[in-house]
């Protein structure tokens, strides 16, 4: 059998891939930065927080760890309107994806909220700083500076996994591809431009959290 | 039509999770000896193996899992292979795995100090002998903790081979939902299976983690 590859046949749909990397962007950007709060306030509850709260997050934290994202999305969009709670398909992907990166998330800053010296809180009483200022200004910017790191990879991993709202026929580049593919048939360039273009933001997303890591925490 | 009562959907669901657990395992141990190799090339020291791997790596993380079984399945097509979507998610799935893997494995190796390659090489040992002999059965140690983690991703991993067909738990949730029209309880059981399924191997490692915790800090 004899196959040329044609990329040309691409260039047509360039809009509709435009908009699915945008999609895919935004969608990465607003969750990253919803989903990094709501792990912080689960980190807290676990940590400092009253027992029952903490209870609670771990119960989420662990719901959501140990189940597939696509099933989290596959309940929120499909099982939740029977409960009356309706979402179309935008804010379901979204919702999913705070969801899901929160649970992560917390788990990662609780590590790094469990490696704060206990002397530094005890400083922090003697200096009379109220119970806020000591989680803000002593142990969540610690916390953070330790695990950076493992929280960028984490987000990068959210924002590869975030192909799979396509499912739900949320617009974002995975379902720009299968939408480009279902029109001329070139499934296999598609979806070697679509990995090549989740490659480069993969890449791109690196070096901007690596660049936000060093304005903000100047000497790690 | 038939009634589905809740013990059938169950009792369905149920019966679909043995491919969800079959995958896993293919992948897992395929991935695993593939991730091994991948590993021997990476730490060779021989500058375009070590490229080729890094290139390789960086393709399965860096890309959605999903596209990447998207391309097995539409890419094997065009060398004239009748793609199954067992074929294409067995082989999707082995090669992410291995990828991970070999990365996780690779910093185990990165942590054995350099001292004990140089003590093996000066007893005259090849490379596959300082592997098999002084570095793999240290990095083993270091290495378990984090592939049983990993071991949880894989299982979630299968969850995307639903998408092109291949019927698991994920799969016969979607079909057994659009026969019932009940998603809430489904889709509820389904990730109810899923988490029998991770949460004792997340909760192996979370164990295996603190006990070299210990270890270390003695």
């Amino acid at each position: 059998m004899r196959f040329a590859l044609n990329f040309s046949d691409l260039i047509p749909y360039w809009d509709v891939l435009a908009a699915g990397i945008a999609f895919t962007i935004v969608l990465t950007a607003v969750s990253t930065v919803a989903g990094v709060a709501l792990g912080t306030a689960c980190a807290w509850t676990r940590t400092f927080g009253p027992g029952w709260l903490g209870g609670l997050s771990r119960a989420y934290i662990e719901l959501i760890r140990n189940t597939p994202f696509i099933v989290q999305l596959f309940f929120i969009f499909f099982g939740l309107p029977a409960l009356g709670v309706k979402l179309n398909e935008t804010t379901a992907a979204f919702l999913a994806m705070v969801i899901n990166l929160g649970a992560y998330s917390a788990e990662i800053i609780r590590a790094g909220i469990q490696a704060v010296p206990k002397g530094h809180i005890e400083a922090g009483d003697s200096l009379a700083m109220s119970r806020l200022e000591i989680f803000r200004y002593i142990v969540l910017k610690q916390a953070f500076q330790k695990v950076y790191p493992a929280l960028s990879s984490q987000i990068i991993i959210v924002m590869l996994g975030s192909s799979v709202v396509s499912q739900i026929s949320a617009e974002d580049l995975t379902y720009a591809a299968n939408f480009v593919q279902s029109r001329n048939f070139r499934a296999f360039e598609v979806y070697v431009v679509a990995a090549a273009i989740y490659l480069l933001l993969a890449i791109i997303a690196r070096y901007i959290l690596r660049g936000i890591g060093w304005l903000v925490f100047p000497r790690a | 039509m038939a009634d589905f009562s809740i013990w059938v959907i169950f009792s369905n669901l149920l019966w679909a999770t043995r491919w969800t657990v079959l995958l896993s395992l293919i992948a897992f141990v395929c991935g695993g000896m593939v991730g091994l190799f991948i590993l021997f090339l990476r730490v060779s020291r021989v500058s375009v193996l070590e490229i080729i791997t890094k290139i390789f790596i960086e393709f399965f993380q860096g890309t959605p899992l999903l596209m990447q079984l998207f391309l097995f399945f539409f890419g094997l097509a065009l060398f004239g292979i009748q793609v199954s979507p067992w074929l294409a998610a067995g082989l999707a799935l082995t090669l992410w795995t291995a990828a991970f893997l070999a990365e996780i494995w690779r910093g185990c190796v990165e942590a054995i100090p350099k001292g004990q390659w140089e003590a093996s090489s000066s007893l005259a040992m090849s490379f596959i002998e300082q592997m098999r002999y002084v570095i793999l059965p240290q990095a083993a140690k270091i290495a378990i903790a984090p592939t049983v983690g990993f071991s949880v991703q894989v299982v979630k991993g299968t969850a995307l081979a639903s998408i092109i067909g291949f019927v698991e738990l994920t799969k016969a949730g979607t079909m057994l939902n659009n026969a019932t029209f009940r998603p809430f309880l489904v889709y509820s059981m389904v990730a109810l299976i899923y988490f029998c399924l991770c949460f004792p191997l997340s909760w192996f490692a979370k164990r295996l983690e603190g006990k070299s915790d210990v270890a270390a800090a003695r």
